[in-house]
């Protein structure tokens, strides 16, 4: 292959180095209205007067709106395939608050500073209600959070603060465990986590010419936004323009329809253009986090050390909505059953209301909890029976040719689809990564007076987009100076997806990447694409592009071989060529135009696959553990994937590289926390610590060799994968430095000196 | 009055008292630099006050007389980032480029005072830069030109 798999650099780089104005709040802002929401103090309570009259007063306000100014509807913020299985329990603005941070009200006004002192006047009384804020206390209390809901088929039930349910079950888990020469069980939890993308949530609104509803958004689902939208303000679609110009990362919070539809009512309201930014403190508590799980695994072992029935139990707590509520806990579940051939399992996961902030996507969904819980319990379990963790997982992992039962049993929302593991490299990946940490070389390690080095592994594994329901579409089209126009629905988002894209056209259309000039995405301009979320944009929309590439190629070889008036002649290099006589692609494409068999050389294609190949990964962490202090220093990761074939190699070990900290994170320093009244109390950045460049250890990203059948030229997805492993390895590391086993994250320094007993 | 140099221009400030430097410049639209924390903490808003790299959004225009202010629009159009631009190309050392403008403001910072800084002297320009999608390792290794 010439293009992919090479060295190639970023589409949009030179832009972004330089500066330009790419992003969404770059654009000179005349007369548009600048908007401030009014939050909840209260973290449960009915809103019994609310009194806008003062606010409404002051001069430069141009409009305040509560949920008087709304009909009651209830949606769901998270931007999913449609029907989206989160529960429908959100309201625009709800005289009902259900944490501290629920919207109340909008304030419109002509600069920040005027609508940040309206807020001020705005004048609202509460009937407080009691709150839950502990999520084993949520089902069947007697407080609940969403009362009036009853005929939501994606809530699982409302009454019992149930947001939503799974159970599956595979073969005999019962008597399996009861045979079971070994029998090993663990609770394992993980906290409210942010993403903490560096651009915050931006919105602006305006209606052009025509009157259409221009949507110019920070997101990852541009489709999504426009259909929700235009369902909440029951506003035609066809009257709505959703741009997603650069984004400043994602990581799934922008997974979510987050204020787009605030800021197009005051724009529909008002006729004005108008502006929402959510500053750095709203990120924390009213935008989005990672689920927290407490996770129960029980593993069955016959005598051989093969696994004979894993019982997998999830209590997640949603927070007050059930954005992701369903699908995140899914992607646990699928993903923990995904890497070791269990004969038998059984699944048994509640998603329940609190009155928490509200959690969502993050990068891995669902799949990071769950393998600290598995790559924990595993890590014990070859402690306890004394037995290589090599050999303990090597023995395990599922085969090239397996079917992955949970594949067909879970889907997202529905029944799945069934799957066969086609590649693997998970023991490639486990070899490669042993070498490069040097595991062996146990004597190179620190163990002497307070600070113990150790080392620990993590295996684990995610998906290729979501199966049978991620569907994207591509348009190419050709001009003269054999460049071609690729405009796709895929939202890169600082992913660096519109450079794999044009990689993966170039090297179908025999150009080099410069030729491909690729615009994402416009719902008015590029075709449609679920949007990117679930690693589905190299897969999932590599497949359209490398379709429609196709098709394209096609026509340019039909073209060349009417205008050479021979039907033998092939396409290489650029041409079409008969041997003695060639046309070059300008030539054909300026012919087409305006000469001879006159058309425009164009092609689209859908894509959508029912397989959705598991990268895996294999991650090592060497960490030093200060013993009087209880301080974990990580000194080193190892991270070695299998994704399949490699797009563009900087880029994916970018991926790597950037989830490594964010995982690293959830390990050690970032959780919210939260005080007796339910607000979040670390909402900025020196209080919630996320790495700098100061703090990070050494890192090695590198990626084992596969080529998956299923994917564009063999690829699987890389961009959530390397963020499963860090967690679980830094823990396993740790308990191998110093013998303090935690299975609760954040592992602070306070947990370790109490495992140590020195507090 | 304030008086300050910005990039090419003289400026005379007479806009409101309680303005940042970092609301003032996006509003006279130099959109390199980015709203990220108001903490003073990401460094997306960085810019150069005299040399020294600060964090826009702490600084009051008001606080500026006399002071010379560049932000990366004009380091670009000097030709002072080409290398380094290059180099985070070359090197995959952006992602979503939103942190980008602050790190090379940093980084132009320190090679105004040493040309050949090491690694652990790149890692605290950029200490004061925070990035969610590179874990600094292709930042770090692309200033080391």
């Amino acid at each position: 292959m010439k293009v992919v798999g090479k060295k190639t650099q970023r589409v949009d780089g030179k832009a972004l180095a330089s500066g330009k104005p790419v992003f969404a709040d770059d654009i000179p802002k005349k007369d548009f209205l600048y908007l401030k929401l009014l939050y909840s103090p209260i973290a449960h309570g009915k809103i019994k007067n609310i009194d806008i009259s003062k606010a409404l007063a002051l001069e430069g306000v141009a409009a305040v709106l509560t949920h008087k100014d709304f009909k009651p509807h209830y949606y769901t913020t998270a931007g999913q395939g449609y029907p989206e299985p989160s529960p429908r329990d959100t309201m625009i603005f709800n005289p009902v608050v259900r944490f501290v941070g629920d919207k109340v009200a909008v304030i419109a006004a002509e600069s920040i500073e005027i609508a940040k002192k309206a807020l001020e006047l705005i004048e609202v009384d509460y009937t407080e209600y009691p709150a839950i804020f502990d999520p084993e206390k949520s089902k069947d209390n007697e407080v609940v959070l969403h009362p009036e809901i009853k005929n939501d088929p994606f809530l699982f039930d409302a009454q019992r603060n149930l947001a939503s349910r799974i159970t599956a079950e595979y073969g005999d888990p019962e008597n399996a465990f009861d045979s079971s020469k070994y029998v090993f069980e663990g609770e394992y939890s993980t906290p409210y986590a942010q993403q903490a993308h560096i651009e915050p949530h931006i919105t602006l609104t305006w209606l052009d010419e025509h009157e259409r509803l221009i949507i110019r958004t920070a997101t990852q689902v541009p489709f999504h936004v426009r259909r929700i939208v235009g369902e909440v303000l029951d506003f035609p679609i066809s009257r709505i323009r959703v741009i997603k110009p650069r984004i400043g990362g994602g990581f799934g919070s922008k997974q979510e329809i987050l204020n787009e539809e605030i800021c197009a009512a005051v724009t529909l309201k008002t006729g004005r253009p108008s502006r929402i930014e959510l500053t750095r403190k709203e990120e924390f508590f009213a935008a989005r986090s990672r689920h927290p799980q407490k996770v129960r695994i029980k593993m069955g072992f016959d005598e051989k050390l093969k696994i004979t029935a894993i019982d997998l139990n999830i209590l997640e707590n949603s927070g007050a909505y059930g954005s992701h509520a369903l699908t995140v806990m899914s992607v646990t579940s699928q993903k923990v059953l995904s890497l070791y051939k269990a004969p038998n399992f059984r699944v048994h996961a509640d998603a329940v209301y609190t009155n928490l902030p509200i959690a969502g996507a993050y990068r891995g969904y669902g799949a990071p909890q769950g393998f600290f819980a598995l790559e924990c319990l595993m890590d014990e379990i070859a402690i306890k029976l004394q037995v290589d963790p090599f050999e303990l997982r090597i023995k395990n992992f599922f085969k090239e040719g397996d079917e992955i039962p949970i594949a067909s049993i879970l889907g997202e929302g529905r029944e799945g689809f069934k799957m066969i593991l086609h590649t693997t490299g998970i023991k490639e990946c486990l070899h490669r990564g042993k070498e490069l940490m040097g595991w062996d070389d146990e004597k190179k390690r620190l163990n002497q007076g307070e600070i113990k080095q150790g080392v620990g592994l993590a295996a684990v594994c995610q998906g290729s987009g979501i199966p049978g329901i991620d569907m994207a579409a591509a348009f190419i089209k050709m001009n003269e100076d054999a460049s071609f126009n690729l405009m796709v629905g895929a939202a890169d988002i600082g992913t660096g997806s519109d450079t794999a894209l044009a990689q993966i056209a170039a090297e179908v259309l025999e150009v080099s990447v410069d030729k491909i000039i690729v615009y994402s995405s416009d719902t008015d301009l590029t075709p449609f694409d679920t949007g990117a979320y679930a690693s589905s944009t190299v897969f999932v929309s590599g497949g359209a592009v490398k379709k429609a590439a196709e098709k394209l190629r096609l026509q340019i070889l039909d073209q060349g071989q009417k205008l050479l008036d021979d039907p033998n002649a092939i396409l290489e290099k650029g041409k079409v060529t008969t041997g003695k006589k060639s046309l070059s692609y300008e030539e054909i494409c300026t012919k087409s135009f305006y000469t001879e068999f006159q058309m425009q050389p164009m092609a689209t294609a859908s894509h959508l696959s029912y397989d959705s190949p598991p990268p895996f990964n294999a991650t090592f962490a060497d960490v030093s553990v200060d013993t009087e202090t209880g301080i974990v220093t990580v000194n080193k990761i190892v991270s070695v994937s299998d994704c399949g074939q490699i797009i563009n190699p900087k880029m994916a070990e970018g991926q790597a590289e950037g989830a490594i900290p964010q995982s690293i994170g959830m390990a050690l320093s970032e959780y919210m926390i939260f005080d007796k009244k339910g607000r979040a109390i670390n909402t900025d950045f020196d209080s919630y610590h996320i790495y700098t460049a100061i703090d990070m250890p050494e890192i090695v990203a590198e990626f084992v060799h596969t080529s998956d059948p299923t994917g564009p030229f063999g690829a699987k997805a890389v961009a959530e994968i390397p963020i499963n492993g860090p967690a679980p390895a830094i823990a396993n590391a740790i308990y191998n430095a110093c013998g303090v086993r935690i299975r609760e994250l954040p592992i602070t320094p306070e947990k370790i000196l109490r495992g140590l007993g020195k507090i | 009055m304030i008086r300050f140099r910005l990039n090419e221009l003289e400026i005379e400030y007479t806009g409101h008292p309680g303005l940042t430097l970092m609301e003032y410049l996006r509003s006279i639209e130099l959109f390199s630099v980015k709203y990220g924390c108001d903490t003073g903490s990401c460094g997306s808003c960085s810019v150069l006050v005299d040399n020294n790299v600060y964090n826009s959004c702490m600084i009051l225009v008001e606080s500026l007389h006399g002071k010379l202010i560049e932000t990366l629009e004009y380091l670009d159009k000097k030709g002072e980032i080409d290398e380094l631009k290059e180099s985070f190309l070359d090197k995959g050392a952006i992602q979503c480029g939103y942190c980008s403008p602050g790190m090379l403001i940093s980084l132009v910072a320190l090679f105004r005072i040493n040309n050949q800084p090491d690694e652990s002297e790149i890692r605290d320009t950029l200490a004061g830069n925070l990035c969610r999608c590179t874990g600094y390792v292709k930042p770090v290794e692309a200033a080391q030109l």
